[in-house]
C-alpha cells in the first residue's frame, strides 16, 4: 500500500540529489539542475500532501496543495530563464562556466 | 473496470516504476560529470516526477510538468549548456575534500529527513477513490480565490521575458570587442 511516507521519501531523496549537485558541481548550469531538482522536491511533496490529507471529504474536492506546486512551476521557469541569461552574460565576461573563476563581480 | 485489489497493486507498482526512475536519474544528474548526460538525467527524472503526478490524481499538474519543464525548462538549459560552453562536452573536477564533505552533508541530511519522516504522525491511507473533475475546480479556484497571484504571476513572467531578454543580450556590443581581440582579454 502506498502511502503518503512513500512519496515524503522520494522528496527527501530527491531534495538531497538538488542539494548534492549544487555543492558538487562546478558548472553553472549544473547549479541550476539542482535548483530544479529542489524546486521538483517541493513539488512532490505539495502534491503528495494534497491528495493525502483531504481524504475525509468527498463532496469537495480541495486542491490547495496542486495550486501551490502550479504557482512554483511558474516561478521556476522564471528563475530559470533569468538564471539562463545571466549565465550568458557571465559566459561573455569571463570566457567560462565554470564558477569557481567568477572572482569578481565587477569583472 | 479493475477490482480494487488489483487496482491497489497496479498503483503500487505504477509508483515503484516511476519512483525508481526519478531517484535513479536524479542519483544520475548528481553523478554525471558531463553536464550534457546529467541535462539527460533531469530529463528522465522530470518524466517521472509527472507520472507521480498522474497516480497522486493530479492530471493538469502533469500535463503541466511534461509542457513547461520537460518541454520548456530542459531545452533552455540544453541550450545554455551548447551557448556557454567551448566544447559541450567539456567537465570541471571537484576536489576530493569537497566530495567527500558533501556527500557527508547529503548523507546526514537524507537520513535526518527520513527519521523525521517515519516517526511523524501522518495520515495514513488512500484518499477514498479517484475523484473526478480535479481540472473544473482547479480552473474555478485558480479564477476566484486565486485570482491575485494569479495576476501577478502573468506579471511576473512578463517581467522576467523582458527583463531575460535585456541582460542576455545588453553587453553585445562590448562582448563583439572581446571576441575582436587575437588573444581573448
Amino acid at each position: 500500500m502506498i502511502g503518503l511516507t512513500h512519496y515524503l521519501i522520494l522528496g527527501a531523496l530527491l531534495f538531497v540529489c538538488g542539494l548534492l549537485a549544487i555543492l558538487l558541481k562546478r558548472n553553472a548550469i549544473g547549479i541550476l539542475m539542482g535548483v530544479e531538482l529542489m524546486l521538483n522536491a517541493a513539488n512532490v511533496n505539495l502534491v503528495a500532501f494534497n491528495h493525502f490529507s483531504h481524504s475525509g471529504s468527498p463532496g469537495t474536492v480541495k486542491l490547495d496543495g496542486q495550486l501551490l506546486a502550479a504557482f512554483v512551476i511558474v516561478i521556476a521557469a522564471a528563475e530559470a530563464a533569468v538564471a539562463l541569461a545571466i549565465f550568458l552574460n557571465y559566459y561573455r565576461q569571463f570566457r567560462t562556466i565554470d564558477v569557481e573563476q567568477a572572482i569578481g563581480l565587477k569583472g | 473496470m479493475l477490482a480494487v485489489g488489483n487496482h491497489i497493486a497496479l498503483d503500487a507498482a505504477l509508483f515503484y516504476l516511476f519512483a525508481g526512475m526519478t531517484g535513479a536519474s536524479a542519483v544520475g544528474v548528481v553523478a554525471c560529470r558531463n553536464i550534457v548526460r546529467a541535462a539527460v538525467c533531469l530529463l528522465f527524472t522530470l518524466a517521472g516526477v509527472a507520472g507521480l503526478y498522474f497516480l497522486l490524481n493530479a492530471e493538469f499538474l502533469a500535463a503541466v510538468q511534461l509542457v513547461v519543464y520537460t518541454g520548456g525548462i530542459l531545452i533552455i538549459i540544453i541550450f545554455g549548456v551548447m551557448l556557454t560552453s567551448t566544447s559541450p562536452f567539456s567537465r570541471f573536477e571537484p576536489r576530493t575534500g569537497e566530495v567527500i564533505l558533501s556527500l557527508l552533508i547529503g548523507s546526514m541530511l537524507m537520513i535526518a529527513l527520513v527519521l523525521v519522516i517515519l516517526h511523524s504522525p501522518f495520515p495514513t491511507g488512500d484518499a477514498g477513490g479517484r475523484a473526478s473533475n480535479t481540472i473544473e475546480t482547479f480552473g474555478q479556484l485558480l479564477l476566484g480565490d486565486y485570482l491575485v497571484p494569479f495576476e501577478l504571476a502573468s506579471v511576473l513572467l512578463l517581467v522576467v521575458m523582458i527583463g531575460a531578454a535585456y541582460v542576455a543580450r545588453g553587453r553585445r556590443a562590448k562582448a563583439a570587442i572581446l571576441m575582436q581581440r587575437p588573444e581573448g582579454g
